[in-house]
């Protein structure tokens, strides 16, 4: 996991204290319209954007890349003790997604019963509310998955 | 010049609550309400929707059906009486998040429930004076009603989006009016939660007097009757007021049955004439002539006409169209209600 990667988990969890408004707003494009990059040497795909593929390092040439954003759920967890900005949304799902180009993201998955909820479900994006910052601060919003019917 | 509407898209929350669910807490009598007002339910927002994110998701849809880029975009207006920030653009993140900045301008709009149309005409005039190539407006709304209020019957969720140019038409606008006064038949201050309204005193002086003058003054403009039309989109804050409205005009229920939805969805206030406008749309055929006019309160009405092109063919091959948001519903408890609305702090 690198460290945009690792930023992505940590805001997922609610930790806005870390994730800062300006270190938001950098990826904000992105999480927006799930811009990520692709490698044209190794054809492999990046999300969150990665500014140099680790697999032909100097020999690579990334690309900015907008993913379909269809893909399909390859595990998931039900969050039932949330931090306190995600309290309210309790029990809520956070998985992890495979896009359709091959890229893994962990992101909400809303609007369907946990019970129907299985590994290896399609889902697709939808632009969600991702959290506040405060009452009175910041509102975060982006990219979360729903199934698809 | 061919002006109009190149593309639209809608977008409808997928839970419902019904005047009975709500009545039941308030010990009101369902029955009397619903014949009322007309309404068997409304639309909720989801925990992490609101107007923001209705607004995106309608955007999108528009950019999705038609053929042109989202670069094109040269102005994104949204309107709104829900707008996330009092202070912050909800058109910067539309604009953003259907890839149309930066080279654009963009806007908030806030007029009650007709801010959405306000944003046509200025996409409109903007096309016209060769400033932009294509328009976005927005009108989309969360709207709130207070805990034992009229309004909680009838506050729903839903946004629709137009996209305004001269290539690919698919319904030229070929007139608009505008009728405005200050009524105060409606209003909310600022850092308030719910809304204040003037009880029965929002029919006459409100919605009939703007709806119906903004319509006879197009009628006048257009040396039209009511009887050339096909279809009538009118502002539906109830099922009584529209209903009311187009039949003191002289206009037959089968030329406004189709755009009344409100009895399914609520009212969608800046969303609501839109979403009327595109259940209409996704139904017409090539040549039809189609009069919409939409009420703000506080209090003006925008009204437009327009005629369908022979390239409504190929947007209404395209999905999401306006039915399958009225497809889906999901119904809430009144208790689950008041979680999605935030009633309970």
């Amino acid at each position: 996991m690198d460290q945009e990667e690792l930023l992505l988990f940590i805001f997922y969890l609610g930790r806005f204290d870390i994730i800062t408004v300006p270190r938001f707003w950098r990826k904000i494009v992105n999480r927006y319209n799930l811009l990520g990059t692709k490698c044209e040497e190794c054809g492999e795909f990046y999300f969150p954007p990665r500014n140099l593929c680790p697999s032909c390092r100097r020999k690579g040439d990334i690309e900015t890349y907008r993913f379909n954003g269809t893909g399909k759920l390859v595990t998931y967890t039900v969050i039932r003790s949330a931090a306190d900005i995600h309290e309210k949304e309790t029990p809520y799902i956070l998985g992890i997604v495979e896009l359709e180009e091959g890229s893994r993201l962990t992101s909400y998955i809303i609007d369907c019963d946990i019970d129907d909820v299985e590994i290896g479900i399609k889902v697709k994006p939808v632009f969600r509310r991702l959290g506040e910052e405060s009452e009175e601060g910041l509102i975060y919003y982006g990219i979360k998955f729903t199934p698809v019917n | 010049m061919e002006v109009g509407i190149c593309s639209y898209g809608v977008y409808i929350p997928k839970y419902r609550i019904e005047v009975e669910e709500i009545a039941e807490v308030w010990d009101e009598d369902a029955e009397s309400i619903k014949n009322g007002l007309k309404i068997k339910q409304k639309s909720v927002p989801d925990t992490d929707e609101d107007t923001a994110t209705i607004a995106v998701e309608a955007a999108r849809n528009a950019v999705k059906r038609g053929k042109m880029s989202a670069s094109e975009i040269g102005a994104v207006y949204v309107g709104s009486e829900s707008h996330p920030y009092a202070v912050k653009p909800t058109a910067t993140i539309v604009a953003e998040a259907i890839g149309a900045t930066p080279d654009l301008t963009a806007a908030d709009y806030e007029f009650a429930c007709k801010a959405g149309t306000a944003g046509i005409q200025t996409n409109l005039a903007l096309v016209k004076s060769d400033m932009i190539d294509y328009g976005m407006a927005v009108g989309a709304d969360v709207s709130q009603g207070a805990p034992g209020d009229a309004l909680e019957y009838s506050a729903g969720a839903g946004g629709g989006a137009y996209l305004i140019g001269k290539k690919d038409v698919v319904a030229k606008i070929e007139e608009t009016v505008s009728y405005t006064t200050d009524t105060p038949d409606f209003w909310r201050r600022e850092g308030k939660d719910y809304p204040e309204h003037g009880g029965r005193f929002t029919g006459e002086p409100g919605y009939f007097k703007h709806v119906i003058a903004a319509t006879k003054n197009l009628l006048n403009k257009t040396e039209t009757d009511p009887s050339y039309y096909d279809y009538a989109v009118f502002h539906q804050p109830n099922g009584k007021f529209p209903t009311r409205a187009a039949k003191k005009l002289g206009f037959k229920k089968e030329q406004f049955k189709d755009a009344l939805l409100v009895s399914e969805i609520g009212n969608t206030y800046s969303g609501s004439t839109l979403i009327g406008l595109a259940s209409v749309l996704d139904k017409s055929d090539p040549g039809d002539d189609i009069l919409v006019t939409s009420y703000g309160s506080g209090a003006g009405s925008d009204s437009f006409k327009l005629k369908v092109t022979e390239n409504i063919k190929d947007i209404q091959k395209e999905e999401p169209k306006l039915e399958s948001f009225l497809k889906e519903e999901k119904h809430l408890s009144y208790g689950s209600y008041a979680r999605h609305k935030g009633k309970v702090k």
